[in-house]
């Protein structure tokens, strides 16, 4: 079942399934390593909530909210 | 700069051109530094504003250009600038040739990522040694690579290297010299139907008698709207975009075909890594947990960061002032003792009043900016910047801006221009412009030496809290707030008036914490330090001179013997400077400046920081003063109007200093803003708002605090 990146919890580890954002920002999404299949997990939030930080190809990467709903995931076990 | 055919001619009689390439945070610019050594030159590439850094080295024995490329995790290109790295590994760049090798710097601990690049890199054809950075963190890291598993595979060599430490730097240049000695390697092939179809267009371009370069036609063909598609129908008319069309369904089956780019590529990775890359549980990544945990705090986090912008401020202010004072007063003994040497004439005074002034101006900068520079890079190199991007962005999306923005504002602190120049990784445009728009409010350090004098001269050394905090320290510090305040109300008006619509986007790679090398950080502050001598020193010299002469000339008659103070003030009111400032000094009036304050500010609009000088020149020609002292601080304390009233009362200098804070006084400023934002309508609109600005706020400052000091 996916759900929006930005609904995965600090710990929590997931799939990227695909996307709903346009293709020119999935562009810019997978040429960061956002890629359907690759595993990702969720790092932390800022003080605010807001931008995020994951790990994904081996790296941690910040982004917002607002780019991290365009990312669908299938969460991986139990966070 | 336009190509001129001499420069073209310079390129091809030229050592063998040998690009740098490769992602942000693989410490390429600290390998180009290694190769280079301080032989650099930084111009700018023709019609785009992005920064072309080159320089001799010698590779394997062999003496060849080495050009950087600015770091980029992709070819693919939606503007000019970021076509500048897909044209210059064609050789499409007028004046500079066609590269005879590139060298792509990757980021050992961060491999998968890091080979995206790489391999649209390895389609270009041009012959490649991957230089595999940062091996000296594999072990800590618990990584290990097969180097010469993933050469064999991708068919380049791959050379293990720590450009930090100067490890493998000889057989790295070795194999570069060995790559341009042999024949082209066969270029990479990940999407075979892809490839057809950029050979289909480009001979079907070369029917009609063009001669298209594959790397261009790929981009086009993969990046719908993007600019190389753009620029391509600009070119050949747009009859050829059905002809694309047909192409990219051909080739993509109906699917996008940029992502299916990023697809086929990470997959492509994935299987090249297999057996190659082998990931442990690193023992650093608890560490690293916890500090991010700590400096990620909302309070702790917060505090720290509070406490490192409070540190760069203290050190910059409190640690420079001996060396700044120490070159103050070694320019004013050279001074002195060139003036006694040749004697009071026009040659004594050019090489006093002029030279060494021009100089000792430059100068007294340097310990100002290595010092400020030194924890810029050090908070780059450490991996600290990205995570106070990281806690900012939140804040800085508040004034319409990105945690991106944070970086080149926080360097706009030591100087606007590179701080402009920085918000190239500001990857959305009209963030981008609103953080050009609004660095020059921020304090720079050429700000610094105006504020420091007129503080230390007129704001009283009052200590507070057991001399813990000082009156002084106070102001300085208000200055600051007033310049962050300048900086986010025109930020926010900007993007409220221009693109409230528009969403920003804020991608960020957060690099492992690294102790920074003391090497790399040397070599990083010293080619910035040059660039600074050069290119700002320079203007502020010539400006110097300028004033001197503008200060000097016409030369009074002969004045009688035992008269030559009157005269000598007679002389600069006399001179051309003298006159201009008498003539537009009423305009300053309402401000409590006579004509010297005038003409100092005056002379100091190409450069701000040159008003000390200016304020040197002008008063070290009239040198009387009344206690004997013969500094600078004490001459201007004196300074008094024609009724006899001191000009530098305390409203005129607050308003002096809010003029600085908000004024617009910078020519090199002026330049970068016209070449990053591509018009001169950005820069002309800053000028004329911000000095409107300044003059506003001196005028209510001093008519309010003389208002509230008389009564």
């Amino acid at each position: 079942m996916s759900t929006a990146l930005t609904d995965l919890r600090p710990g929590q580890r997931a799939v990227v399934s695909g996307f709903v954002a346009d293709d020119a920002e999935a562009q810019r999404l997978m040429t960061m390593g956002l890629v359907e299949g690759a595993e990702i997990e969720f790092l932390r939030a800022a003080p605010t909530g807001d931008p995020i930080e994951i790990r994904v190809m081996g790296y941690a990467l910040s982004l917002r909210l607002s780019d991290a709903a365009g990312v669908l995931v299938d969460a991986v076990g139990a966070a | 700069m336009s190509a001129r055919p001499d420069a073209a001619a310079d390129a091809a009689a030229d050592a063998p051109i040998v690009v740098t390439i490769g992602n942000p945070n693989t410490g390429k610019s600290t390998l180009f530094n290694a190769l280079t050594g301080l032989r650099q030159k930084v111009s700018n590439y023709p019609g785009v504003t992005v920064e072309q850094v080159s320089g001799r080295a010698e590779l394997g024995g062999q003496r060849v250009r080495l050009v950087d490329v600015p770091g980029t995790y992709s070819l693919a290109a939606s503007s000019p600038d970021e076509m500048i790295a897909v044209d210059v590994l064609c050789g499409a760049v007028p004046g500079l040739g066609h590269p005879q090798a590139v060298i792509i710097v990757v980021d050992a601990t961060n491999l998968r990522r890091n080979l995206f690049l790489v391999t649209q890199v390895l389609e270009a054809g041009v012959p490649a040694v991957i230089a595999l950075n940062m091996t000296d963190l594999l072990e800590s890291s618990a990584i290990s690579v097969d180097h010469e598993a993933l050469a064999l595979r991708l068919g380049v060599p791959v050379v293990p290297i720590s450009a930090a430490a100067g490890d493998g730097l000889e057989r790295l240049g070795a194999a570069v010299a060995d790559v341009m000695a042999v024949p082209p390697q066969e270029p990479l092939t990940i999407n075979a139907a892809l490839d057809e179809a950029v050979g289909e267009l480009a001979a079907e371009l070369g029917a009609r008698g063009e001669e298209p370069h594959l790397l261009e036609l790929r981009r086009a063909l993969i990046d719908a709207g993007g600019y190389a598609e753009q620029r391509l129908l600009a070119r050949h008319g747009e009859d050829l975009r059905p002809r694309l069309e047909t192409l990219r369904e051909r080739v993509g089956s109906g699917r996008n075909l940029a992502t299916l780019e990023a697809r086929d590529r990470y997959s492509f990775i994935q299987g090249l890594l297999d057996g190659v890359e082998q990931r442990g549980e690193p023992g650093r990544q608890r560490a690293r947990d916890l500090a991010d945990r700590v400096l990620n705090h909302p309070l702790w986090g917060m505090l720290i960061f509070a406490a490192v912008m409070a540190t760069v401020f203290q050190a910059v202010f409190a640690w420079a002032a001996p060396l700044v004072d120490g070159i103050d007063y070694l320019t004013g003994a050279a001074g002195d003792t060139v003036r006694s040497l040749l004697g009071p004439g026009l040659v004594g005074s050019f090489f006093a009043d002029g030279v060494i002034a021009g100089v000792g101006a430059v100068v007294v900068f340097l310990p100002q900016i290595l010092i400020l520079f030194a924890f810029i890079i050090v908070l780059e190199d450490s991996g600290y910047m990205a995570r106070a991007a990281f806690l900012m962005d939140r804040a800085m999306r508040g004034i319409g801006l990105s945690g991106q923005s944070f970086i080149p504002m926080l360097s706009s602190f030591a100087c606007a221009v590179p701080g402009i120049m920085g918000t190239r990784i500001i990857a959305n445009r009209h963030d981008r412009l609103a953080t050009i728009m609004a660095a020059p409010f921020m304090t720079c350090s050429a700000r610094l030496p105006v504020y420091s004098l007129l503080i230390a001269a007129f704001v009283p050394d009052t200590r507070y809290l057991g001399g813990l905090v000082n009156l002084q320290g106070v102001v300085l510090f208000g200055l600051y707030v007033l310049g962050i305040l300048g900086a986010a109300l025109t930020a926010w008006l900007i993007s409220r008036l221009y693109w409230s619509r528009v969403k920003s986007r804020f991608l960020l790679e957060m690099p492992p914490y690294r102790a920074p090398s003391p090497r790399a950080v040397a070599a990083k502050l010293l080619s910035r330090a040059l660039i600074f001598l050069r290119r700002a020193g320079t203007i502020i010299f010539a400006v110097t001179l300028v004033v001197w002469a503008l200060a000097s000339f016409p030369r009074a008659p002969q004045p009688p013997a035992g008269a030559a103070t009157p005269a000598a003030s007679a002389a600069l009111e006399r001179s051309y400077l003298g006159r201009m400032s008498h003539v537009v000094a009423p305009l300053f009036a309402p401000l409590g400046w006579d004509w010297k304050v005038t003409a100092a500010v005056l002379a100091s609009f190409p450069a701000r920081e040159v008003v000390i000088a200016a304020l040197g020149t002008i008063y070290a020609v009239d040198t009387e003063a009344e206690d004997g002292s013969n500094t600078l601080t004490s001459r201007i304390r004196h300074a008094r109007h024609a009724d006899g009233s001191l000009v530098y009362t305390l409203p005129m200098v607050l308003g002096l200093l809010v003029f600085y804070a908000f004024c617009l006084q910078c020519a090199s400023t002026i330049a970068v803003m016209r070449r990053e934002t591509g018009t001169w309508r950005w820069p002309l609109a800053a000028w004329c708002y911000m000095t409107g600005l300044g003059y506003l706020s001196a005028c209510a400052i001093y008519q309010f605090g003389t208002l509230l000091s008389s009564t």
